[in-house]
């Protein structure tokens, strides 16, 4: 294997709603960062059905040319289908670094492409950096239950591939009318090679704030108690128009659904004002939320270790605090609404 | 009949795990051995598979010798027969060389028993990669499923299985070819507590242990660390944080400073009551 040969930091554009998840455009500025370093062009690969246009998003946020996959085959995503596209990209143009949204589609994707070409991959990476002589990627992410960080090398293959936690990189701001080369590819793949068909997709129906994209979040731990004391959370939310998230441990009791889990086995967040309430602040909670803007931690425990993970701690029982500050919001927000009332 | 193979490992205990602050290594003794949990899912499906079409349960690892505890863990649950792979040549294996490995040991297998389906945990909670099974699958050149969390049905004589994939925002349907691999989540099931005739059992099951030798047509270049394309070049302890300010005075007080910091922030109640 030629390292030469190999040249370029590519990031898997992935789709979504329409359009290019966040995930990957957050990995395209961080994918500026390393190009830039080893002077050498950021590419984004597309994947899809009637997506071409979609590059021109990814050379708003910082691509310089973007390989397309644009075929029905590629209509829903299937590991089979997408893995082959990406394979033969990969064999021709060869890239030095690929990187992948750590979302279900990018890791799915990326496992089977390592295992294929073969190369090594990092899961989950939290920080990333390239030595600018070499090339050689410095992928970092927690270990061990998030009790250490390591840096994860992989010397002796290309491309070098890891996939990135969502929520963590920065996109660079859009800039409208930047450009780029779209370079059109196609394999020959039939209907018949992939062996899974998508028959149904079933979008989650309900209406509540979702917790990977909401600017407020509340979240509650095993310090509420009971489900009736996690009611508080709810309401606190609700007044805030805010999503509800968890710790592990309240949804290991079944007092609220897997997807409010903030953390290293949940969802990672990072909205503007995150409540920790009646939360201790395990390691692996603070890995999933501790890039918020504004985090305040309400604990009975002033030894708790969330409040050095904390912009404002208040040290009280959140039986007691909570409804406080239930009602101080209600009156605050409740009073601007008729403000707003009486000037229409 | 369906034969049923679900890859299971021991990991360390993570949550109680104590960290050597100088070395940045784990204190092994500190924590004790358990089944990995998201694997006890992998296995507590194969079991629910097998009462609802019938068959045969095994589950494999490869792990150290004392790893035949979590796989005595499998028996109790429900599995009929355990596999292991044992042998300094694993060792040090990272996602790529581990599912070489075992995707040997699950061609051995195969020769004993043909199998219909391969069931693996979402992740293991030391490794925390969820590419193994995705790895395996690649190997054999079966469709992997990831992020499975409901089997809707598996249907053998026509070749074909329907799951359901949990999504972001949803879950899709698939239907794929048989044989393949799913990688299940957590919410697939609930492991019930063990009958006792299975504690039984477990407590006298002795797996079949294989080493390298026992596998034919390895090669041991893809084995171990050797094998191994990713390498940890070095571990610290992440960040201590700084620490933010307490708010201080009776409960009252707390609260209406924690109101003010809050509601400066109008922007982020710019869009309620009526901004239209
Ligand atoms: C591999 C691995 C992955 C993990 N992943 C995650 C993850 O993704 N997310 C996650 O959250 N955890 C995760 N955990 C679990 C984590 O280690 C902790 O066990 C968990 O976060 C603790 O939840 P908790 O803070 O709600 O509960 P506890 O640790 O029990 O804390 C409850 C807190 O509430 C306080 N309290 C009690 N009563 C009151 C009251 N009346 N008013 C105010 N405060 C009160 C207590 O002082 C305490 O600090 C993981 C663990 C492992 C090993
Ligand atoms: N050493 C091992 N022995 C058997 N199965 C394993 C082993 N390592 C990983 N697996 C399987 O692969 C899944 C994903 O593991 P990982 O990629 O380490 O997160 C686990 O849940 C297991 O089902």
């Amino acid at each position: 294997m030629n390292f030469d040969d190999y040249r370029g930091v590519w990031v898997f554009l992935e789709e979504k709603d329409g359009g290019i998840a966040p995930v990957s455009l957050e990995l395209l500025g961080a994918g500026r960062q390393l190009a830039d370093k080893r002077k050498t062009l950021l590419s984004g690969v597309l994947i899809g059905e009637g997506i071409t246009d979609l590059a021109e998003t990814a050379f708003e946020y910082g691509a310089d040319q973007v390989f397309v996959y644009d075929d029905p085959i590629y209509r829903h995503y299937r590991t089979e289908a997408f893995m082959r596209a990406m394979l033969a990209c990969v064999e021709k143009h060869k890239p030095e670094i690929l990187l992948y949204g750590a979302t279900s589609t990018g890791k799915d994707l990326a496992s089977a492409v390592a295992t294929d070409l073969p190369t090594g991959l990092t899961a989950d990476t939290t920080q990333l950096d390239v030595e600018q002589d070499t090339g050689l990627l410095l992928a970092s992410r927690p270990a061990f239950g998030g009790n250490i960080m390591a840096t994860i090398l992989c010397k002796k293959y290309r491309p070098q591939m890891a996939t990135v936690r969502p929520k963590v990189m920065k996109a660079l701001p859009r800039e409208p009318g930047r450009t780029g080369t779209i370079i059109a590819e196609s394999i020959p793949l039939k209907e018949t090679d992939v062996r899974t068909k998508v028959l149904e997709i079933v979008r989650a129906t309900t209406r509540r704030v979702r917790i990977d994209e909401a600017d407020i979040i509340v979240s509650g731990g095993k310090g509420l108690g009971s489900p009736q004391g996690f009611q508080l959370i709810h309401t606190l939310a609700e007044t805030l128009g805010a999503a509800v998230g968890a710790s592990r441990d309240v949804v290991e009791a079944g007092w609220i659904g897997h997807h409010h889990q903030v953390g290293q086995t949940g969802v990672t967040v990072t909205p503007k004002i995150y409540f920790a309430i009646g939360i201790s602040g395990a390691i692996q909670h603070l890995v999933g939320m501790q890039n918020s803007g504004l985090i305040i931690a309400i604990n009975k425990d002033p030894k708790a270790p969330i409040f050095q993970s904390c912009h404002y701690g208040i040290v009280g029982d959140a039986m007691e605090i909570v409804p406080m500050l239930i009602e101080g919001f209600q009156s605050a927000l409740g009073r601007k609404e008729e403000v707003n009332a009486g000037k229409v | 009949m369906l034969h049923i193979v679900a890859c299971i490992k021991q990991v360390p205990d993570t949550k109680i795990i104590k960290m050597n602050p100088k070395t940045n290594t784990m204190d092994r003794s500190s924590a004790p051995a358990i089944l990995n949990p998201y694997d006890s899912h992998a296995v507590e499906e194969a079991v629910r598979l097998r009462a609802r079409y019938g068959g045969v349960v095994s589950v494999l690892t490869m792990g150290p010798p004392p790893a035949v505890k979590a796989i005595k863990k499998c028996i109790e649950i429900g599995a009929d027969d355990g596999y292991m792979i044992t042998d300094r040549a694993f060792a040090g294996a990272d996602t790529l060389a581990t599912s070489y490995a075992l995707t040997k040991a699950i061609e051995k297998i195969a020769a004993i028993r043909p199998i219909d389906l391969i069931i693996c945990g979402k992740m293991t909670i030391d490794g925390d990669t969820g590419q193994v099974g995705p790895g395996i699958a690649r190997r054999l050149d079966i469709p992997p499923l990831t992020s499975v969390k409901k089997v809707a049905e598996v249907n053998k004589e026509e070749g074909y299985v329907i799951v359901h994939r949990k999504l972001e925002d949803g879950y899709e349907v698939i239907r794929s070819t048989l044989p393949c691999l799913f990688s299940v989540e957590k919410e697939i099931n609930e492991v019930p507590y063990s009958s006792m005739p299975n504690v039984l059992r477990a407590a006298r099951y002795q797996p079949h242990i294989w080493s390298v030798n026992d596998l034919p047509d390895i090669d041991r270049t893809q084995l171990g660390l050797k094998g191994s394309p990713t390498i940890v070049s070095s571990v610290w302890a992440p960040a201590k944080p700084q620490g933010g300010t307490m708010l201080e005075g009776p409960p009252p007080q707390q609260v209406q400073q924690l109101l003010d910091v809050v509601l400066q922030r109008k922007e982020l109640f710019e869009s309620r009551g009526g901004a239209s």
